[in-house]
């Protein structure tokens, strides 16, 4: 176990390293930071001498170090754009993120659970093919059309009348193919409950949580099939299982079976997969976020782009490189503890 | 009528006569959405010729037409069937060209992807050791941030390296290299878990004793037998692609609004939402999620099909 545990770290440690000797490859060979701090009218002499006073003459190694040093301690510059620490900037944006995500994974699994259980359970069944039908379109909408059809239907409105409006029922089923809109879509409105330092959050008031629901819908709704797919696939394998079979058998009531004997064991993959999907999750904050202007750190990202905001860039891809490695790390260290069977040092069968 | 061509069928009758055929003949999701793929093809290819008008051609474009609604909706022009977007071009013809960017976008990245994916995983299969330990890490790590993330960094830093300009300039190259360098370890893992099975098989041991070269057993004895499950895989990464696309464009990393695929006619349409006209946005964003659709269902029969083990449920 220990040496299982120094493995993944030192793996982690190695991923860390690449990522951040990528960053500092993109930082210093992208623009020159002399332009940008004293602009066009300094001659070339005081120039120089700021190069060197910076020590940005010094080879690639010396520089390195220093950057690493720093990133070490926190510090990584000053953003061109907003002229304040990366890291202040990233703190301000990353609340937002988080309670997106945080939102999306409670609709993923508050609904993934019951309709892959359900869908295993019974598999024939024509709500079961329903839920299937729908989970592969699902899939094929990528999550920025999702955003913007659901922006068409519950912010903006649908007024589809095609049945005569003369009759009752012409009217009521106008009523049902129309939508009302008004939802909220565009950032995080302004009744925010403050919690600590810059987390402001959407979670404690009516009106915040309006602005929640379509962009945490949204994000969720790429997740959310793979993950009934995922259940209901587990869930067929382990109800195939002898110990599934011999607690039938024992006479134990079918619904305790499901939930309770099957459920854990089905779980244990799902939670795995779910751990590698929330660093996934990361990749679509940032087209959700553009979509609702949601001000969080994927608009941040994009919006450094466009501004060649090199330093923010350079710390948002260090700052996402390490959730990513975390959550990697942690899912392969739980899945280890808890399933005794996954080899723990790797050695080849 | 000669013994011969009893005893070996001609190419052609052996595949009439194979299983994918016959199991297609017996699915009619899978000939509905091949159908379909076909239709959506065939416009896309033949863009020039089926288009009202050229969407590329400044001079056939009226900023006077722009944004009409579509003929089944109050003042529409019968001009345009589909309406028009924001600079007057006719959605149709725009569609009909976007398809085609979207196509050979996800068709190129694919074989891209293909390409680097297959070399790796053979060479990872087959000669193990530390290049197998090296080269599978490699694609675990890449893995591990999603492919996505990857391209959108990409092409992030492409963009921030090269300006604006000359990333539109290139936008198709730039976009089949950035996700095809995003996805390439889907098909290395693949590939290589097959090789490990056939590498060893008598046939290669066979092949190894004659004196061949690793380089012919590789690509010339094993690779054939790797064939069906790389298959399998290319379809649903064309969907994949061409999804990665559409994304790419959406967010402004992909192609030009004037040369657009579907994803930049969802990004350009975007912005005339909120004052109503949806199908700028809408209908482009049918056709990708229709295209995706069938490509993504066309994959789970192949699937099926090709490898029932690999079947769940």
């Amino acid at each position: 176990m220990i040496a299982f545990l120094i493995k993944r770290l030192m793996h982690a440690f190695v991923v860390m390293f690449v990522i951040s000797v990528i960053s500092f490859a993109i930082q210093s060979n992208l623009g020159d930071p002399i332009q940008q701090m004293v602009g066009q009218s300094v001659p070339e002499s005081q120039r120089a001498e700021l190069r060197e006073e910076l020590g940005l003459n010094d080879s690639f190694l010396v520089q390195y170090g220093r950057f690493a040093t720093n990133a070490l301690q926190g510090d990584f510059g000053y953003s061109y754009f907003f002229n304040e620490p990366t890291t202040e900037v990233i703190q301000r944006h990353l609340p937002a993120t988080l309670e997106l995500v945080i939102a999306a994974t409670i609709i993923i699994v508050v609904f993934s659970v019951p309709i892959g259980v359900y869908c295993a359970i019974r598999p024939r069944s024509a709500l079961s093919r329903f839920f299937m039908s729908v989970s592969i379109i699902g899939i094929s909408i990528p999550v920025f059309l999702t955003a913007i059809m659901l922006i068409q239907l519950f912010a903006i409105g649908v007024d589809f009348s095609p049945f005569p409006v003369d009759t009752g029922w012409g009217q009521w089923l106008n009523g049902v193919l129309s939508t009302e809109g008004g939802m909220p879509s565009y950032g995080r409105g302004n009744d925010l409950t403050h919690l600590f330092g810059t987390w402001d959050s959407n979670f404690f008031s009516l009106d915040g949580l309006t602005y929640l629901v379509l962009p945490a819908v949204s994000l969720a709704s790429i997740m959310l099939p793979l993950f009934i797919r995922l259940i209901r696939a587990e869930m067929l394998e382990v109800l195939q299982s002898e110990y599934v079979k011999f607690a039938t058998a024992k006479g134990i009531s079918l619904k305790r079976i499901y939930f309770v004997h099957a459920l854990k064991n089905t779980m244990l993959p799902v939670i795995t997969v779910g751990g590698v999907q929330l660093g996934t999750m990361v990749a679509y904050t940032i087209l959700t976020e553009t979509v609702f202007q949601w001000p969080g750190m994927g608009l941040m990202f994009l919006e450094a782009i466009q501004r060649s905001d090199i330093p923010l860039i350079v710390t948002y891809l260090m700052i996402v490189g390490l959730i990513f490695v975390v959550t990697n790390t942690l899912v392969d260290l739980i899945y280890g503890l808890v399933n005794p069977t996954v080899k723990l040092t790797g050695k080849p069968a | 009528m000669t013994t011969t061509t009893a005893t070996t069928p001609s190419r052609w009758k052996r595949f009439r006569n194979s299983y994918l055929v016959y199991s297609f003949k017996r699915d009619w999701i899978a000939q509905f959405c091949l159908a379909i793929f076909l239709c959506i093809l065939l416009g896309a290819v033949c863009a020039p010729w089926l288009a009202p008008m050229n969407p590329y051609d400044l001079t056939q474009i009226n900023i006077l037409n722009s944004e009409l609604p579509p003929i089944w909706v109050d003042g529409a022009d019968a001009l345009f069937p589909l309406g028009t977007d924001a600079q007057g071009r006719d959605l149709l013809s725009t569609i009909l060209y976007g398809a085609r960017v979207s196509l050979i976008i996800g068709f190129g990245a694919v074989m891209l992807q293909a390409l680097i994916g297959v070399t790796v995983g053979l060479l990872a299969g087959y000669l193990g050791g530390r290049i197998d330990a090296f080269l599978m890490r490699l694609a675990d790590i890449q893995l591990s941030f999603s492919t996505l993330m990857v391209a959108i960094i990409v092409g992030a830093l492409i963009k921030a390296v090269f300006g604006g300009a000359v990333y539109s300039d290139y936008a198709v190259w730039l976009l089949v290299l950035i996700i095809g360098l995003a996805e390439w370890p889907q098909y290395a893992r693949t590939v290589r878990a097959s090789v490990l099975a056939e590498r060893s098989k008598e046939y290669v041991d066979a092949a190894r004793v004659m004196g061949y070269r690793d380089r012919r057993v590789m690509f010339r004895h094993i690779l054939p037998n790797t064939l069906s499950p790389i298959f399998v895989i290319s379809t649903v990464q064309i969907a994949n692609a061409i999804i990665s696309e559409a994304a790419l464009s959406f967010l402004g990393l992909g192609m030009p609004e004037t040369q657009p695929s579907l994803g930049s006619l969802i990004k350009s349409g975007f912005d005339y939402l909120q004052s109503g006209s949806w199908w700028i946005t809408l209908i482009p964003g049918a056709v990708l999620v229709v295209l995706v659709l069938v490509v993504n269902l066309l994959g789970d029969w192949l699937r099926d099909v090709m490898n029932p083990r690999l079947y769940k449920g």
